[in-house]
C-alpha cells in the first residue's frame, strides 16, 4: 500500500493491519505525553481545497503525535486562485520535501489524480462525493470497540447516499470486514447501482434499521438538497430523521455514529446525538488514532 | 537482519526454525527456570523494599521473562510489583527504514513511572538498539528513579553504549546467528540458536 | 499529372460492391482504370499486395478549431490526422472562435483549407447564431458559402421552436441539421453516463435518457417539418429503437455512432482518466451491442469520429473541469476493423459506414470508386499490429482514450485528388 485514496481497493488483511495499528495509536492519544519520535524530521502537508476544520484538525494533530511537521495548505490561502493548476501545486509542494500529501479537495478523483503525478505518498481525506477512507477506517474502528466485530452485524446508512463519500467508504469498509448493510433515504438521494456494492437500499426506517446493530446518520448538506432531492427539512427530519422513536427499530443496544458536524433536529435529535448510544465523540477520539496509523504506515513510502 | 525482526516476528520464525536442523539448543526449560529465580533474586538484592520497583517487558519478547520474574518475586518477598510492558516500535531508529511498517502493540503502564525504579526485562539482548528505544519510551512516561536492564539472554555484538544490569546467560554467537526464545505453552520454553 | 498505378490490392468499392483483388490506375488526380493485371506503362507502380484499396474515409463530424483555438488543432494540424487515419474527406463543426455562424467565416475556412489541409474539408455552419439555441444563423448565405449542413453541436437547441424553424428552414436550401441529442437540464452536472460505475466513483451522473428524449424530440420535429435529421453519436441502445422506428415510418432522420461509443464502456472511467470523459458519455455494454445492431441494419448510417482536440493542460486536471471530448481521426478505422477481425461486419459494409454512407448523408464527392472519381483513396493494411502513442498521432493533440492500446490494422498510404497525402512509415 503505498497510497490511501479509497477503501474500495483494500484487502481486508490491510484494513485490519491499519486497525490493529490504530490500537496503538489510541494508548499514545491517552498518555500524559502525546508523543512518540517515529517520524520526527518528516514532513506532511495538508492540502485542504475544501474547507473542512475537523479532518484537517484531525489530521494535523495525528502528524503532530507522531513528531512530523504538519503543514496545512486551504484554498483561500493557495495559489490555485492565481489559476495555477492542482498538479503543479502539489508537485511544487512535493518539491520542497514534503515526505506525504493529505488531500481533500471537492471533486472527486483528484487524490488518484496527485497520486498519479507526485513523488510523494497520498491520502486522501474526502474527494467529493467519491471516498473519505479514514472516516470509514475510524468508523469500523469505532464499531470494533463497541462490539468486537462486525462479522455479521447489521448495519445501516441513513442520509443522502448518493452524495455522500462517507457512505461510500463505509459501504466498502463494512462490508468487507463482513457486515451486512443497508442504506436509507428518500430514492433521490439514492444513488442508481448502488446494490452493485453489496448493500440492500431501503426506503423508510422501520425496513433499514429492522435487527440494525449500528446505525450510522449521514449528515444533511441542507442548504445544497433541500428543495432538489427532498421538499424541506421538516418532512426529511419527519422521514428520515433519528430520534428514539426511530431508534426503536434496530436492537437494543444499537449504537448510532455520525460522521459530524450533527444537524441537531435535521438528520438526529439531539436527544440521540448526546445519549448513551451515541458513539460520537468517540469517533473523533479514535479518527486521531485511525490518522496516526494511516501516517505511520505510508509516511516516506516512495517505491 | 536487522534485531527488530527476531523481536517482531517471532512465531513465525519459530515454526521456520523447527524445520530446520541446524538449531542448537542453550537453554532448556530447567535451565530457564533456573537463570529466572537466580535473576529475580538479584533483582531484589540490588533493590531492597520492592514498594517502588516496576517490572516493564519490551513487547513482545520480554513479557513472558517478566510474568515469569512477577511471580519469583512475589515469592521471594511478598509485596505485589508494579508490572508493565512497553512496545518501543515507534521509538526504534530503524522504523522508517524500508519494507513493511511493524504493526505496534498498544503500551501498557498501569502505574506512574515518575520516581519509581523501573527494570526493563527482555529475552535476547543483541545489539543494544533495543533497549536504548526502550529507555526513551520510558521517560515518555516521567522521570524514574532509576532503569535497570535484566535478560534472560545477552549474546553480545553491542552497537550501542548500552550495559545490561540482570544476565540470566551470556551466550556467546556469531553475528549471523539467531537466539530465539521460543514459547510452546506454559512451562514449555527454551532458548535456540540458529 | 502523373499517372499512377497500384497494383494487387484487394479493392473494395461499398458503391458497387465490388470486392476483388485487381490494379488500379490513377490519372489527372481521377480513377481511371480498374481491372486484373492491368496492362500498358505508368509513371508510378504501387505494390498493394494484397492490401485494402478503399475510398477514402469521410468524417461527417470533426472539430478542427481554427480559427480560435489552434493551440488544440487547426486546419492543417486536423488534416494531417485525418489523411494519416486514411480519411480524404472531413466536415468541421461551427464551435471556433468566432463561431462560424457567418459566411465570411466559412470562407475562411474554405480558404485556409485551399492553403493548408492536405484532406478536404466542408463545413458544417452553426444553425444558430453564436451557438445560441435563440435566433437561426444566415443559413441561406452560410449554404451559399459553402456550408454543407447545420448544426450548434455540443450548444443543444433546448428550445423545441427554434429547432422547428431551424429543421424548416434548413430543409428549404436542402441542408440537413444535425443534432447533439442531450436534454442538459437533465443531464444536470452529469460528466458520464449515470450507473454503477458513475456511483463507485462518485461522478455525477447523466442517464441515457437525458439523450432519448431530446431523439425523440427531435424525431418528433423531423416527421412535422419534413426536414432531413441528422442525428450526432448516438449512444444509447434506446435512441437505436427509437431510429429505427422513425426510419420505419418514413421520417427523414439519418444517424451517426462513434468508434469510441463502439468499443468502450463506462467502466473506462474508473481512474479518472479524462480520455474517457466525452458527451454524450460511454455508456453500457448493453447499449453499445445496440449500437453494433443499429450499424449492422443500418438504423445508424454510418460512423463519425467526434474528433474533439484538447490540450494536455486542458485535459491534464480534475475530471468534472475537464473539457468534453477525444481525438478520433487515427483510431476510428482500427477500431471499426477490430469488428471486422471479429467477424462481425464484413469488410466492405465497414468501409461502407466510413465512407459511403456518410458521402450520401451529406451529399459529399467520394465514397466510390467508380471511374471518373476523384482519386481520393485509402491504403489500408488490415493486418499489421500497432500501438497507439501519443507522438505518433498527427492531430496537435493527444487526448485519445486508446494510448497506449494496441490494434490490429491501419492505413499505410493516402490519397487525395489523385496525390499521396500520407505514407506510413516502416517503423
Amino acid at each position: 500500500m503505498k497510497h490511501l485514496l479509497g477503501i474500495e481497493t483494500l484487502s481486508r488483511e490491510e484494513i485490519e493491519r491499519i486497525l490493529e495499528t490504530t490500537q496503538a495509536m489510541l494508548e499514545i492519544s491517552q498518555r500524559e505525553v502525546k508523543r512518540v519520535p517515529t517520524l520526527r524530521g518528516r514532513t506532511i502537508i495538508n492540502l485542504f481545497l475544501e474547507p473542512s476544520t475537523r479532518t484537517r484538525v484531525s489530521f494535523e494533530i495525528a502528524a503532530k503525535r507522531l513528531s512530523a511537521d504538519a503543514i496545512n495548505v486551504s484554498a483561500s490561502g493557495s495559489s490555485l486562485s492565481k489559476a495555477e493548476t492542482l498538479t503543479d501545486m502539489a508537485k511544487n509542494l512535493v518539491a520542497m520535501n514534503a515526505d506525504l500529501l493529505v488531500v481533500r479537495d471537492r471533486t472527486a478523483g483528484v487524490p488518484q489524480m496527485l497520486a498519479e503525478r507526485v513523488r510523494a505518498p497520498v491520502v486522501n481525506a474526502g474527494d467529493g462525493t467519491h471516498e473519505h477512507p479514514t472516516q470509514a477506517l475510524l468508523d469500523a474502528f469505532t464499531i470494533r470497540q463497541a462490539l468486537g466485530s462486525l462479522d455479521g452485524r447489521r448495519i445501516a446508512i441513513v442520509g443522502d447516499i448518493a452524495h455522500s463519500r462517507v457512505a461510500r467508504s463505509d459501504i466498502y469498509a463494512f462490508t468487507k470486514l463482513g457486515a451486512e448493510v443497508r442504506v436509507a433515504g428518500p430514492p433521490t438521494m439514492i444513488p442508481k447501482g448502488i446494490e452493485m456494492m453489496g448493500v440492500k437500499p431501503c426506503h423508510s426506517m422501520p425496513e433499514a434499521l429492522d435487527g440494525a446493530d449500528v446505525v450510522v446518520m449521514l449528515r444533511i448538506q441542507r442548504e445544497r438538497l433541500a428543495g432538489a432531492l427532498f421538499p424541506s427539512v421538516r418532512e426529511y427530519a419527519a422521514t428520515f430523521g433519528l430520534g428514539f422513536q426511530s431508534l426503536r427499530y434496530a436492537k437494543p443496544n444499537a449504537i448510532v455514529l455520525h460522521p459530524g458536524p450533527v444537524n441537531r433536529g435535521v438528520e438526529i435529535a439531539a436527544e440521540v446525538a448526546d445519549a448513551e448510544p451515541s458513539r460520537i465523540l468517540d469517533q473523533v477520539t479514535n479518527g486521531v488514532a485511525v490518522r496516526m496509523a494511516v501516517l505511520y504506515l505510508l509516511t516516506g513510502n516512495h517505491s | 537482519m536487522s534485531s527488530f525482526d527476531t523481536e517482531t516476528d517471532r512465531g513465525e520464525k519459530a515454526s521456520r526454525v523447527s524445520e530446520r536442523p541446524a538449531t542448537r539448543v542453550v537453554m532448556d526449560a530447567a535451565a530457564i527456570e533456573r537463570a529466572t529465580t537466580r535473576l529475580a533474586h538479584e533483582i531484589v538484592e540490588r533493590n531492597p523494599g520492592l514498594a517502588e520497583l516496576a517490572l516493564v517487558a519490551i513487547i513482545s519478547g520480554g513479557v513472558p521473562i517478566a510474568d515469569r520474574l512477577a511471580q519469583e518475586l512475589k515469592r521471594i518477598d511478598g509485596p505485589k510489583v508494579f508490572s508493565g510492558a512497553l512496545d518501543v516500535t515507534l521509538y526504534r531508529d530503524d522504523v522508517m527504514g524500508h519494507g513493511r511498517r511493524p504493526i505496534p502493540q498498544p503500551t501498557r503502564m498501569p502505574f506512574l513511572v515518575g520516581g519509581r525504579r523501573v527494570v526493563l526485562v527482555e529475552d535476547v539482548v543483541f545489539t543494544g538498539r533495543t533497549v536504548r528505544a526502550a529507555l526513551d519510551a520510558v521517560l515518555d512516561f516521567g522521570r524514574p528513579e532509576s532503569i535497570q536492564v535484566a535478560t534472560l539472554v545477552d549474546r553480545g555484538h553491542r552497537e550501542l553504549p548500552i550495559r545490561v544490569d540482570f544476565v540470566g546467560k551470556n551466550v556467546p554467537t556469531s553475528r549471523d546467528e539467531r537466539v530465539e526464545l521460543q514459547v510452546n505453552g506454559p512451562e514449555d520454553w527454551r532458548v535456540v540458536v540458529v | 499529372m502523373s499517372h499512377i498505378r497500384i497494383k494487387g490490392a484487394r479493392l473494395l468499392d461499398p458503391s458497387t460492391g465490388l470486392d476483388e483483388v485487381q490494379d488500379l490506375d490513377i490519372e489527372d488526380g481521377k480513377i481511371v482504370k480498374k481491372g486484373r493485371d492491368l496492362s500498358g506503362s505508368a509513371d508510378e507502380w504501387v505494390e498493394a499486395d494484397g492490401k485494402w484499396l478503399v475510398p477514402g474515409l469521410i468524417d461527417i463530424h470533426t472539430h478542427l478549431r481554427e480559427p480560435g483555438f489552434e493551440y488544440k488543432e487547426d486546419i492543417a494540424s486536423g488534416a494531417r490526422s485525418a489523411v494519416q487515419g486514411g480519411y480524404t474527406t472531413v466536415c468541421c463543426m461551427a464551435n471556433t472562435d468566432p463561431v462560424n455562424d457567418s459566411p465570411a467565416i466559412t470562407e475562411f475556412i474554405y480558404r485556409r483549407a485551399k492553403e493548408t489541409a492536405l484532406a478536404r474539408v466542408h463545413v458544417i455552419a452553426a444553425a444558430t447564431q453564436g451557438l445560441r439555441g435563440e435566433i437561426m444563423s444566415e443559413i441561406a448565405g452560410l449554404a451559399g458559402a459553402g456550408a454543407v449542413a447545420f448544426s450548434d453541436d455540443g450548444e443543444v437547441i433546448m428550445d423545441a421552436g427554434v429547432m422547428r424553424r431551424v429543421l424548416e428552414y434548413a430543409s428549404g436550401v436542402g441542408r440537413p441539421v444535425i443534432a447533439h441529442c442531450e436534454d442538459l437540464n437533465l443531464r444536470g452536472p452529469g460528466v458520464v453516463h449515470e450507473g454503477a460505475h458513475a456511483t463507485c466513483c462518485g461522478l455525477a451522473g447523466s442517464p441515457a435518457e437525458a439523450e432519448t428524449i431530446m431523439v425523440a424530440r427531435d424525431l418528433e420535429l423531423a416527421r412535422l417539418t419534413g426536414a432531413h435529421l441528422h442525428i450526432a453519436h448516438v449512444s444509447a441502445g434506446r435512441s437505436v429503437e427509437l431510429i429505427r422506428d422513425a426510419k420505419a415510418a418514413g421520417v427523414r432522420v439519418t444517424a451517426e455512432v462513434t468508434p469510441h461509443h463502439l468499443y468502450l464502456t463506462d467502466e473506462a472511467i474508473r481512474g479518472y482518466n479524462t480520455h474517457t470523459k466525452m458527451a454524450p458519455p460511454l455508456r453500457t455494454a448493453q447499449d453499445r451491442e445496440l449500437l453494433w445492431e443499429g450499424l449492422i441494419d443500418g438504423t445508424l448510417d454510418c460512423v463519425a469520429t467526434d474528433h474533439a482536440p484538447h490540450a494536455d493542460y486542458e485535459k491534464d486536471v480534475e475530471f468534472d473541469s475537464a473539457p468534453f471530448g477525444i481525438v478520433g481521426l487515427e483510431t476510428a478505422l482500427p477500431v471499426v476493423l477490430s469488428a471486422v477481425h471479429a467477424e462481425r461486419i464484413s469488410a466492405l459494409q465497414a468501409i461502407m459506414r466510413m465512407s459511403t454512407t456518410p458521402a450520401k448523408i451529406l451529399g459529399l464527392p467520394g465514397g466510390t470508386l467508380d471511374l471518373g472519381a476523384p482519386a481520393d483513396l485509402a491504403l489500408i493494411d488490415p493486418n499489421t499490429v500497432w500501438k497507439v502513442q501519443a507522438r505518433g498521432l498527427a492531430s496537435r493533440s493527444k487526448n485519445s482514450p486508446f494510448l497506449d492500446h494496441e490494434f490490429q490494422g491501419r492505413t499505410v498510404e493516402t490519397y487525395v485528388g489523385g496525390q499521396r497525402v500520407y505514407k506510413l512509415e516502416e517503423a
